[in-house]
Parts: C-alpha cells; structure tokens; sequence
C-alpha cells in the first residue's frame, strides 16, 4: 500500500455527500419545514402551525385526486407489467445474445429522450381528427374519443414506463436458470405451468421491480395525465402546480408532496419486502 | 408461437418508437393539424420555430446547462464510483443508497423542493439554480455508468502501480483515469442528455431564463402549435445523439479489456 493520505480519500468521498446533502435531502427536509408555515401577503413566514395539512385534509378534492392517482398508478403498474411481459419473455428466450443486446440499446434511448415532445406527438395522433381516427374511420368507425381520458393517461403512463420495465423483466428472465426450465419440461410441466410454476417465480425480483419503477414514474407523472388525461379531475402532481403556481400556496403544495412521499416510501418498501423476501408456498 | 412473441415484441418497439418518428414526420408536414393521407412536403414550421429569438435563447440555455450540470455530475459520479470500488467504511450501505435515491423521487416533488430552497438561497430563477438540481440528478447516472467500469478492471492494476513507487494521485492519473475515460466520456453524454430533456425542475426553477423543454412546456399550455414538432425533432437527434454516443462509449471499452 502507498502512503495513504485522507486528503486523497475524501477528495472521493466527500463531492457526493456534500451535493446531495445540501440540495437534496436539505430541499427536502425544508420542504417538510415549510408545510408548517404561513402565507401572508403572498410571502412565506416561518411559523408552527397546522393549518395547511388541515386545509389539505379536509377537502374533499384533495382525497379525490389521491384516490385517483393511486389507482391509476396502480392500474398502470399492472396494465405495463402485463403487456411487458411477452416482450421480455420473447427477448429473453427467443432471439440471439446479440439481438437482446441490441433490443436493450434501443429500448433505453426513448427512457432518455424528450417524454414531453412524444406526449405530444400522441396528443395528435390520438386526436378526434388524428391519425388513428382517421385510420379506423376509413373502414366506417368512428371518431372514437381517446384523448382527456383515463384511456389517454394510460397511454402516457405506457410510453413513460413501457421501456423501462421491458428491459427490467428481460434482465431477470434472461437470468432464469436454463435447467430449471429443462427439469420442468422432463417432469411434464406445460408451457403455462412452466411459465407460472418455474419462471415467474425466479425472475420474482425483476417483475416487481419492474412493476414498483411504473408506479413510481406513473404516481409523480404530472404530464400524461395533463395533456393525454385532459388534467380534470386533477392528480396530485396537477394539484401541486396548481397550488404552486397559481396561489403561491407552497406550504400547501408542500403537503401535497409529502403526503405523496409517504405512500411511495411504503409502496416500494412493500415492493422490495415482496421482491426478496422469502417466497410463499 | 415464436412467430407470435416475436411480432408481439416488434409491435413494442412500434408503440415505443411511433411518437418519435411521427413528430420527426409531422415536423415537415405543411398540415397544422397532422393526420393521414398526410399534406405537403414543407420547412415552415423550422423557419417559424427557428426565426424566434426566444427559441435561439432556450437552446443556448440549455446548452449552458447541459454542459455545466454534465461535468459536474460525471465527476461526482466518478468520485462515488471510485470511492465504492476502493474504500470499505461504515455505514457504505447508506451512503451508495443516498447517491442513488435522487432519480427515483418524482420530478414535481423536487421540483417544489428546489424551488422552495433555491429561494431561500436566492438562486431562484437563475441558471445556476437550474445546473444545481440537474447535477443532483446527473450524479447518480455518472456513478452507476462509472462504476460498471470500474468493475471490469483488475483491482490488482492499482495496487501494482502504488507497488512500483506511485503515489495514489500518480496511480488515479496514469491507471485509473485512462482506464475509466470511456467511461468518463460516456457519463457525460449521458448525464448532459438528463439535463438537456428535463423539464419539471427547470420549469419550476427557471423563472425568465427558460429552457428548451420549459419553452416546449409552455407552448404546449396553448393550442396545438406545430412548432412544437420542428424543436422536438431538433431535440430528439441531440438526447438521441447523446444517448447512443454514451451506450456506444461503454460498449467499445468491453472489447477493449
């Protein structure tokens, strides 16, 4: 070993701590602070009241819009992990090394690249007068109504997330041990049970990973459900810029987030408690 | 069934790649309301995006940010990576959790945060602030993409370097750091291409002094404008550009070791 110097060491160790100290868990922690303060003449004054949580919690939109995004979160987790899966399935089992590789490669450029423009090409395409309903309309159906719907949401969330948990599912079924899969088929398994009975259970960590990442991205989204969903009712990330932007209300905004936190702290908790914990028999 | 599974995941790649193909479609498209049989040939909506002065500000902007924000993340990110690859210490659990937690709080969450606390601080509205946040999420990208590099390396390569008389800085310089620089250059591409499409913190943040993706925000909150599809189309060829330079970087290096 050299001469080891703790100037050298904490040139390391330090950059990291002080950054995500100072502008992330300070922004947060203030943000908390910041719930229990006051407004007055559109500044906010340091105080200790509860005032904005019992504004927030007592009416009855704010309960609304955290039922609604929970359950299009919700929703949206299990809609993406469904149609994922033969698409992992497929690239982990039916294609090449290389081909998968190659998938991948291009499955993490679109994680990458402007969501907000794709939104709004969907936004055209989708439209009453947009390429689908002029597709479907020259064989006699339609205008169908997708847009400012939990339909057109559902088709944001699919485009935030579908990319990501593809190349999560992919990972971990391509991690399957290949014997397994020979023992259940020299045992008689079918290939349903074989899927249900051998496979899912051992790609366990990449599904609910999979599945966790959608809720996650689809909770906070604000953009989907904005301008694919029609924004009324609102979600919570909508009633955070509403209150942020139009009132100046950030302590009520302030609890808003917070409250989402909360749930996504137990959500993914659950989540990596379901993913390695022990399997149920 | 082959058949099936392999059209069903072709069908994926459809629904993922149709709105960006589309809005590079749409984009020279004379049509304001783009729809099939599709209109005309036609360069209008670059010319009218592009002889915008504000649009021309936004893409410097961002510029300035995306290069700021990416140098500082990639060398936060390769400090942590390193840090990880060599030192065991207390409490090393909580500290790569902390560098990697950023990414997964939502936008809009840390985008109230930010803009709560870069007030306190008098940096809201500035770009500064913007570089600020973009770095706390630029990071952990940097260290996750430095960190798979570090992991191919022989650690047996330092440790001959100090064994032939360097000094831990002499030994970063002339083996770790060549060794990484793929990496490195890749951490960048990457981080410049988060900072370059993030829109919730910069538009939260950035007051007057907007962004590419901010202006698109904005333009966005109006009727349906096909300007939209010309900057989209300009942004999409720089995140991808950027994107595929940084996935190419680190594969290179693979071959390489």
């Amino acid at each position: 070993m050299p001469q080891t110097s703790s100037a050298y060491k904490y040139t390391w160790r330090l950059p990291i701590l002080i950054w995500q100290a100072a502008f992330f868990l300070v922004p947060l922690a203030f943000m908390l602070v910041m719930t229990f303060w006051l407004v007055k003449n559109y500044r906010m004054q340091p105080d200790f009241v509860l005032k904005n949580w019992d504004k927030m919690f007592s009416r009855g939109y704010f309960w609304d819009a955290y039922w609604l995004t929970l359950g299009r979160a919700t929703l949206a987790a299990i809609i993406v992990s469904i149609v994922a899966f033969p698409a992992s399935f497929a690239l982990a089992f039916k294609v090449s090394d290389t081909t998968r590789r190659w998938a991948v490669f291009f499955l993490i450029i679109p994680f990458f690249t402007s969501y907000l423009v794709r939104i709004y090409a969907w936004q055209v395409i989708l439209a009453e007068q947009g390429v689908i309903n002029a597709m479907i309309g020259s064989v006699g159906i339609g205008p169908v109504t997708m847009l400012n719907s939990g339909f057109g949401a559902m088709i944001g969330y699919l485009t935030l997330t579908l990319p990501l948990v593809v190349i999560l599912q992919t990972f971990s079924l391509a991690a399957v041990d290949r014997n397994l899969i020979e023992a259940a088929w020299n045992l008689g398994c079918g290939r349903a049970r074989t899927i249900r009975a051998v496979i899912i259970p051992s790609a366990r960590i990449g599904l609910i990973l999979g599945a966790i990442f959608c809720f996650i991205l689809s909770f906070g989204d604000f953009v989907s459900p904005y301008y694919l969903g029609g924004s009324k009712p609102p979600t919570l990330s909508i009633l955070i810029i509403d209150t942020t932007k139009s009132g100046q209300q950030w302590p009520r905004a302030a609890v808003v987030a917070i409250c989402m936190i909360v749930t996504l702290f137990v959500a993914a908790f659950a989540a990596i408690g379901a993913a390695y914990g022990r399997p149920k028999r | 069934m082959r058949a099936v599974l392999l059209l069903y995941l072709a069908a994926v790649f459809v629904f993922v790649f149709a709105p960006i193909v589309a809005s590079i479609v749409f984009s020279f498209n004379s049509d304001r309301f783009p729809t099939i049989p599709l209109g005309s040939f036609s360069m209008e909506w670059y010319v009218k995006a592009f002889s915008d002065e504000g649009v021309w500000v936004a893409f410097k902007n961002s510029l300035i940010v995306s290069v700021c924000a990416a140098t500082l993340s990639t060398f936060i990110g390769f400090a942590t990576a390193y840090t990880d690859y060599r030192y065991g210490f207390r409490f090393k659990g909580a500290y790569i959790a902390l560098a990697l937690l950023p990414p997964t709080v939502p936008l809009i969450i840390l985008a109230l945060a930010m803009l709560a606390w870069l007030s306190q601080l008098g940096l809201s509205g500035t770009l500064t602030g913007i570089v600020i946040a973009h770095t706390v999420l630029g990071a952990p990208f940097a260290m996750a993409v430095t960190r798979l590099r570090l992991s191919q390396m022989d650690p047996s390569l330092e440790a001959a370097a100090w064994n032939l008389g360097a000094s831990e800085w002499s030994a970063m310089r002339h083996v770790i750091l060549p060794f990484c620089l793929p990496a490195i250059l890749s951490a960048f591409c990457l981080t410049a291409a988060v900072s370059f499409d993030e829109f919730a913190v910069a538009w939260f943040v950035s007051g007057l002094n907007k962004t590419v993706p901010v202006m698109i925000l904005e333009i966005l909150q109006g009727n349906v404008d096909p300007r939209i599809n010309a900057i989209g189309t300009v942004v999409f060829l720089t995140s991808m550009t950027l994107v595929i330079a940084a996935q190419l970087l680190l594969m290179a290096k693979g071959k390489s070791t």
